[in-house]
């Protein structure tokens, strides 16, 4: 028999160890009560239309659509929020669940240095200390995010353990929580890890498809036919689906980083290449090897570089009701090059993955069909490193 | 019921705790032989994670150097099959959660019985978990050793009343400031547990000072970092000094 909390199918869970049990069970009761408190709901929706800028605009990609002459294509903009991407839908929600806590001080992991970011802000805005995990790989990759968390007033703390990589950011930020619980909230940055967070940062996520169903509903008078996202641990995508998982006729595509294929071992295409494991507090999918080691992972995007995927996710799999796709580095940096040239729209390499699959898949579809992308995250922060891709000497 | 209650029948048990396959599964042998001839009455084996991420650097590191030099789940099944009986004090296995998962529960736990383990340690289980891995144990009567931290009273009296073998006594070091402040913790956890159980509590001490301060309240103390770090600094020629450094341990709690 399995613990039934927090969990999507038989994956999620709290596989953590025992000291660790104070804090998410503090967690979890404060984020069932506020999360149905009006004024906590009324501060946060006046937070992310405010500051954050939303709701974000869902934009008809007209010259994308006539180009590839199928589906009609919509691009939800999350790239247009403050601080550049989806990241801060969740990190303002759990920055006032902090505060409401009464925590004094935020911290957080990052791979690519977005979730990091987004966190710095919003203990900037809120008055709160902030540290940010971020391994020591990452810090030299991304030393311009590096640069601008510090200017927000976050300490960065490299992490060398492991592979130096978002997964050894994790573990640490998650031992730092448990040593500082009376002070410290962990703003963890997708939809991973022990109960609740999965179900926490979903649910602040969701809001990207509370809007864009209302949105396409108000544009096109009827539901979209597919739904793509980006899957690293799957925030942005958890929350491009989650109000379409109802509607069966509305397809939800994950698309997965594939590095430089997943018939190789250089690959974060989790859901495609992994196998059923526990690793950082939840049972889901996971890059291992037949021991249960976790596998080191690759992909040219920072922010997908993970061996595992959210627990939701897997169940989704599960269940037949999403599917995920690989998408290489070179298909992904095509359709980098793309959006911008064709739309005027520089994405995230991350939110690439997804732009590369819609370019596959639109033609297949009919004139009347429908798609829906999110555009997770606007691409300045990657222009350095695909100029390098490209073979250009461009650092930053 | 195990025999891990012989660990304990002589007094305060001293726990051994050996990364396997540090630097290789030889000196794992060698070094299981010296812990108990100066004073171990029992062992515990880890089992190599990629992301051992609830120690202290230094096993940390032992880990990933055993990991590096093949000690795979089914060649340390292998090593003990061969070598569990070198030594005739019980002997657990210390582990992480998809270590066991991904071997198969019940595989692992038939495996653990058919070469002579005693008991399974799992970091990163707490008591919600437990049930998905304790029918595999039971069925193959392998103790599934539970981890006690800080928390309520209730809590800890209901992981207490489920606790076979003995029971880990584990907590934060930001909690009580210096570890030392466990004492205190320890204190309070043995005076719940013996409400519930006799099952002993145990705790890792990190130093000779630690385990001075922590064995009058202590059923059982741990050695982990101890041993990790003269496998880190004397690899091979490790099991002559981490045997000296456990005869000063058990020669310290028995003065205690």
């Amino acid at each position: 028999m399995t613990n039934p909390k927090g969990r999507f199918g038989q994956h999620g869970g709290q596989y953590i160890p025992e000291t660790l049990m104070n804090a998410v069970n503090e967690l979890e009761k404060a984020y069932d009560y506020y999360k149905n408190d009006p004024e906590f709901n009324r501060e946060l929706t006046q937070l992310l239309d405010e500051y954050a800028g939303r709701p974000s605009r869902l934009y008809f990609a007209e010259k994308m659509t006539e180009k590839l002459g199928g589906a009609k294509i919509y691009l939800k903009r999350e790239d247009l929020n403050h601080t550049g991407a989806h990241k801060i839908n969740n990190v303002l929600g759990q920055a006032l669940l902090a505060r409401k806590m009464g925590k004094t001080r935020l911290i957080a992991e990052t791979g690519a240095g977005q979730h990091g970011v987004a966190t710095a802000t919003a203990a900037a805005l809120m008055g709160m200390e902030c540290v940010v995990y971020m391994g020591e790989e990452d810090t030299i990759r991304q030393a311009l995010n590096v640069y601008r968390m510090r200017l927000l007033g976050a300490e960065v703390i490299p992490v060398t353990s492991g592979t130096a990589t978002l997964k050894d950011a994790v573990s640490v930020a998650m031992g730092e929580w448990t040593n500082h619980i009376d002070t410290t909230h962990y703003c963890l940055g997708s939809v991973m890890g022990p109960h609740p967070f999965p179900t926490i940062v979903r649910d602040f996520q969701a809001v990207i498809s509370r809007e864009s169903r209302a949105q396409i509903l108000e544009k096109e008078g009827r539901l979209p036919d597919a739904v793509l996202a980006c899957v690293g641990g799957g925030s942005n995508a958890i929350g491009s689906f989650y109000h379409f998982i109802g509607d069966e006729g509305v397809k939800l595509i994950g698309c997965e980083a594939a590095g430089r294929g997943i018939d190789t071992f250089e690959t974060a295409a989790t859901v495609n290449t992994g196998s059923v494991g526990i690793f950082h507090g939840m049972k889901s999918y996971f890059c291992q090897d037949k021991y249960g080691q976790i596998a080191p992972v690759y992909s040219i995007s920072a922010g997908l570089d993970y061996p595992g995927v959210g627990p939701e996710h897997a169940y989704l799999y599960d269940i037949g009701r999403a599917q995920y796709v690989p998408v290489t580095d070179d298909e992904a940096v095509d359709a980098f090059e793309y959006l911008a040239k064709v739309e005027g729209i520089i994405p995230a390499i991350e939110s690439a993955h997804a732009i590369a699959y819609g370019i596959k898949l639109a033609p297949t579809m009919s004139k009347d069909q429908i798609m829906i992308i999110t555009v997770s995250g606007r691409g300045d922060k990657d222009c350095a490193a695909i100029a390098r891709y490209r073979g250009e000497d461009i650092h930053e | 019921m195990s025999n891990i209650k012989s660990a304990f029948k002589n007094g305060k048990a001293l726990i051994a705790f050996i990364t396997c396959g540090d630097p290789d599964l030889e000196t794992t042998a060698a070094l299981m032989r010296a812990a108990v001839e100066n004073g171990a009455s029992m062992i515990e084996l880890g089992i190599p994670f990629s992301d051992p991420t609830v120690e202290e650097t230094v096993v940390q590191e032992s880990s990933i150097r055993a990991l590096r030099g093949g000690a795979t789940t089914d060649a340390i099944f292998d090593f003990l099959r061969a070598h569990r009986h070198d030594v005739d004090v019980p002997v657990v296995l210390y582990t992480y959660a998809n270590v066991m998962f991904s071997y198969g529960m019940e595989r692992f736990a038939a495996a653990c019985s058919e070469v002579g383990v005693d008991g399974i340690l799992i970091t990163d289980i707490p008591f919600e978990e437990r049930d998905e891995f304790h029918p595999a144990c039971k069925k193959y009567g392998v103790d599934l050793i539970p981890l006690i931290a800080p928390a309520s009273d209730e809590r800890i009296a209901a992981i207490a009343a489920d606790a076979e073998g003995f029971l880990y006594a584990v907590s934060n070091p930001g909690e009580s400031g210096v570890r030392g402040g466990f004492t205190v913790v320890l204190e309070k956890f043995t005076e719940i547990v013996r409400r519930t159980t006799d099952v002993p509590c145990v705790v890792s001490a990190s130093d000779l000072g630690e385990v001075k301060r922590l064995s009058p309240a202590a059923g059982g103390i741990v050695v982990i970092e101890g041993t990790a770090a003269l496998l880190e600094k004397y690899g091979k020629d490790a099991p002559a000094y981490v045997g000296e450094y456990l005869a000063q341990v058990r020669r310290t709690m028995d003065e205690a």
